[in-house]
């Protein structure tokens, strides 16, 4: 084993104490240092942390973001969303490829710059986008590839590519990005002014129960999609019987077309360690996790300083705001770029620095969650919302929305419209008005709660963002009279397949069976038995996958059956004398006549 | 009014599906009454010359007859069905379909070790079809109505599945009969 290694390695294992649940971390430092990390890496750390070699393996090989391979010096992962791609990203990515003489997923021969994609980096109001490193660059053309490869190459430092800061906190010091908030329309409840500690010291003057209560009262919801009520998974927590409990914030936004966390993240941290904290105070938690997106990792450090400071404020620590005996204290664990660690138990798996693979429930987080300990996991906008709670109290937040449908919601709208960006609008605002405030009144479709969503047509504008209509996470993706919503599927599948973690057959094999399908249709080699074909085929995925990415990747291909079926309608055609369309002798017989050197005597 | 016709054929499969149908023992008389044995390894007629009302294909399209004799079953046939695994999902021939058709060849033709084959050379007559470039289920290249499945799918259910069929009824298969660990 080389000594070089061992002396990079063996301090990095040493910091968090051989732990085997922080090998993620490890492998994220080791990934940063070396630019990949390499077999003997692998059997050092294994070696160190006491575990299997291929427990290292199997994390390695899972996240996007570490590699076995070793990656240039700087990698440029340029965002493939179909939102990046409306906007020119496969121009951007052609540039990039010609400037720097290389293919996506290759690194240069000098080993400094790797070019690859990745998908959806919660940039879609400034597309297209890529990360460079942890640096986030928006609004790409041609030109900046060019001038980007040209800069990396004189100097590989990606920060100095920021030329002009975006705006608010993305102008901070610690954060020093290009991203712009885009904050179009705020409402009462999220985006307001927060002062730091008001929220906190009127939580810390009910009982935790109390607490609970007054969120159950508020029927505060879960803002991540699924809609579960808050309260009651704080109540679930806290009745688990246990010598620990944690609360973990869900920043994994890996649902394409969504970017609200980000902007929560950048301006309302205290809002959110705020929410935290009073969710740990009233499940019993003494810490929590804050699990970022490693998308994000720009805002990490940004992140810290303010947890920093409000252990100098005494807002987190020991006796917060001097109550005696409730001491919490919150972390940041970054993320590898894994969408499925954004189902709550793959990012319970992830926080254990495993495979970000789902677990099976029951048993729930709330009942046996992170290493084994009772869980709650709340979105980034939940805990917002449940600090805003205990600030103006349930009666003011439930008087916002409706009645099963309580509060605000922040919405990402992305794509063909005049003013993308973060909007929070109440809850059960109809999908026309939300449109009209975004300046895309000739959309054709909308895509409501990203690809795991449903795709909207005009005959349901109407309709509202709420749980009863349409619940969403958030992300609203618009497409434009011009754009064929077949290819805007396939682009969803390609994610989905890209995505699945592989452990279960419905999802792993039916996803590319759904893309092998619309393909197929796309190919102008559909015929009419393929749509009852496919729509079988997604209720099985969605009924026997394991966990919400398969119960949900087929709903682009459900929502479009359903509501454009006409676009599927005018592709296909029968299949001449019972033949498949899309099967070709000639084209499969075509090695074997190179092989034998002779024609096919059949046609 | 003449019987319905029944033909059958094995393209990348075992004949073992076919035993299954033997299988089906002293009922085969009752087969008998019911259909006309028509196109069939069973009877060696080579070629159609009439329509059928059920086709049975064995075995997935590993080459271009294979494709040819589908393709002409389907023509010739009102419905088809895919029995076996080979039929529906390829089987034990698409093992090589991870493999490319060079390699498989090179390594059953040349450089297998229990190989002598001092010319080196890959079999290529005219008399032997062209292999694609994998193996596909049937329903893959023509349209199949039903699926039997199984390795074999035992007599019983094969029995039962062309009884209801040609009786016009809805096909039950007990549990036992579709259950294969």
């Amino acid at each position: 084993m080389s000594e070089r290694i061992k002396a990079v390695l063996d301090p990095i294992c040493r910091e968090v104490g051989n732990d085997r649940t922080s090998l993620l971390d490890i492998l994220r430092e080791v990934q940063h240092r070396c630019g990949g990390v390499s077999g003997e890496a692998v059997d050092l750390i294994a070696k160190r942390l006491n575990i299997a070699r291929v427990e290292v393996e199997s994390v390695v090989s899972f996240y996007a973001f570490l590699s076995d391979k070793p990656n240039g010096n700087v990698v440029i992962r340029i965002c493939d969303d179909i939102i990046d791609r409306m906007h020119g990203s496969e121009t951007v990515a052609r540039a990039f490829e010609s400037e720097l003489g290389i293919q996506m997923g290759q690194t240069t021969e000098d080993g400094k710059i790797s070019l690859t994609h990745t998908p959806c980096i919660g940039m879609c109001d400034q597309a297209p986008a890529a990360l460079i490193d942890d640096v986030v660059v928006t609004h790409l053309s041609s030109d900046t590839a060019r001038s980007i490869v040209a800069e990396l190459r004189e100097n590989p430092d990606p920060t100095r590519l920021v030329k002009e800061l975006g705006n608010g906190n993305n102008a901070h010091d610690l954060v020093s990005s290009m991203v712009q908030n885009n904050i179009r329309l705020r409402g009462p409840v999220l985006l307001a002014d927060f002062e730091p500690g008001t929220a906190l010291k009127k939580a810390l003057s009910l009982s935790p129960v109390e607490v609970i209560r007054n969120v159950k009262t508020a029927r505060l919801r879960g803002r991540g999609g699924a809609g579960f009520p808050t309260g009651m998974k704080w109540e679930f927590t806290r009745a688990t019987k246990a010598d620990k409990r944690y609360i973990i914030c869900n920043a994994d936004e890996g649902e394409p077309g969504t970017f609200k966390d980000r902007v929560l993240l950048t301006e309302y941290p205290d809002l959110l360690f705020e929410g935290m904290t009073i969710g740990g105070y009233a499940i019993g938690a003494a810490e929590g996790i804050v699990y970022l997106r490693g998308e994000y990792a720009y805002l990490r450090k940004f992140l810290e300083s303010v947890l920093e400071r409000r252990r100098e404020e005494g807002l987190i620590g020991k006796n917060v705001c001097g109550v005696e005996d409730f001491e919490f204290d919150i972390r940041i664990q970054m993320g590898a770029g894994a969408y499925i660690c954004g189902e709550e138990t793959a990012l319970i798996s992830s926080c254990e620095g495993l495979r970000g693979d789902p677990k099976n429930r029951p048993p729930f987080p709330a009942q046996s969650g992170y290493l084994g300990y009772p869980s709650s996991v709340n979105n980034v906008e939940t805990l917002c919302c449940a600090a805003r709670i205990m600030e103006h109290g349930p009666g003011w937040f439930s008087s916002h929305g409706t009645d099963r449908s309580a509060g605000t919601k922040l919405l990402s709208i992305s794509g063909d419209c005049k003013r993308p960006g973060i909007y929070e609008v109440s809850l059960s605002t109809s999908l026309k008005e939300i449109l009209s405030l975004a300046g895309a009144e000739d959309a054709q479709a909308l895509q409501v709660g990203g690809p795991s969503g449903q795709m909207v047509g005009r005959q349901e504008f109407d309709k509202t963002i709420c749980y009863d209509d349409f619940a969403t996470g958030g992300s609203m993706m618009v497409f434009g009279p011009q754009r064929d919503l077949l290819e805007v599927v396939h682009a969803f599948l390609e994610f989905f397949v890209e995505e699945s973690c592989g452990y279960c057959t419905p999802c792993r094999v039916g996803n590319v069976l759904l893309k092998q399908g619309i393909e197929k249709i796309l190919d102008g080699k559909g015929e009419p038995a393929d749509l009852p074909y496919l729509e079988e085929l997604a209720q099985t995925v969605k009924m026997a996958s394991r966990c919400g990415l398969g119960q949900t990747s087929p709903n682009p291909v459900l929502s479009t059956l359903k509501r454009f079926r006409s676009e599927y309608e005018r592709r296909v055609k029968p299949a001449l004398d019972g033949r498949q369309p899309d099967f070709d002798l000639s084209e499969a017989v075509a090695q074997a006549v190179s092989i034998v050197g002779r024609e096919s005597t059949h046609s | 009014m003449s019987k319905p016709k029944i033909a059958t054929t094995s393209l990348a499969g075992c004949f073992g599906c076919h035993m299954s149908l033997l299988d089906i023992d002293e009922r085969i008389l009752e087969l008998a009454e019911l259909v006309e044995f028509h196109k069939s390894p069973i009877n060696d007629i080579k070629s159609f010359s009439a329509q059928c009302a059920v086709g049975l294909i064995e075995g997935g399209c590993c080459n271009e007859e294979n494709v040819e004799v589908l393709r002409a079953f389907r023509s010739n046939c009102d419905v088809l069905i895919s029995v076996g695994d080979c039929a529906i999902m390829g089987g034990i021939p698409a093992m090589r379909n991870m493999i490319p058709l060079e390699e498989c060849l090179q390594e059953a033709f040349v450089d297998g070790p229990t190989v002598h084959n001092p010319t080196r050379a890959i079999p290529n007559d005219v008399e032997i079809p062209l292999l694609l470039d994998k193996v596909y289920p049937c329903h893959e290249v023509v349209k199949i109505d039903y699926h039997l499945p199984g390795c074999p799918p035992p007599a019983d259910t094969l029995w039962e599945a062309l009884v209801a069929l040609l009786n016009n009824k809805p096909i039950s298969l007990p549990y036992d009969l579709i259950k294969y660990d």
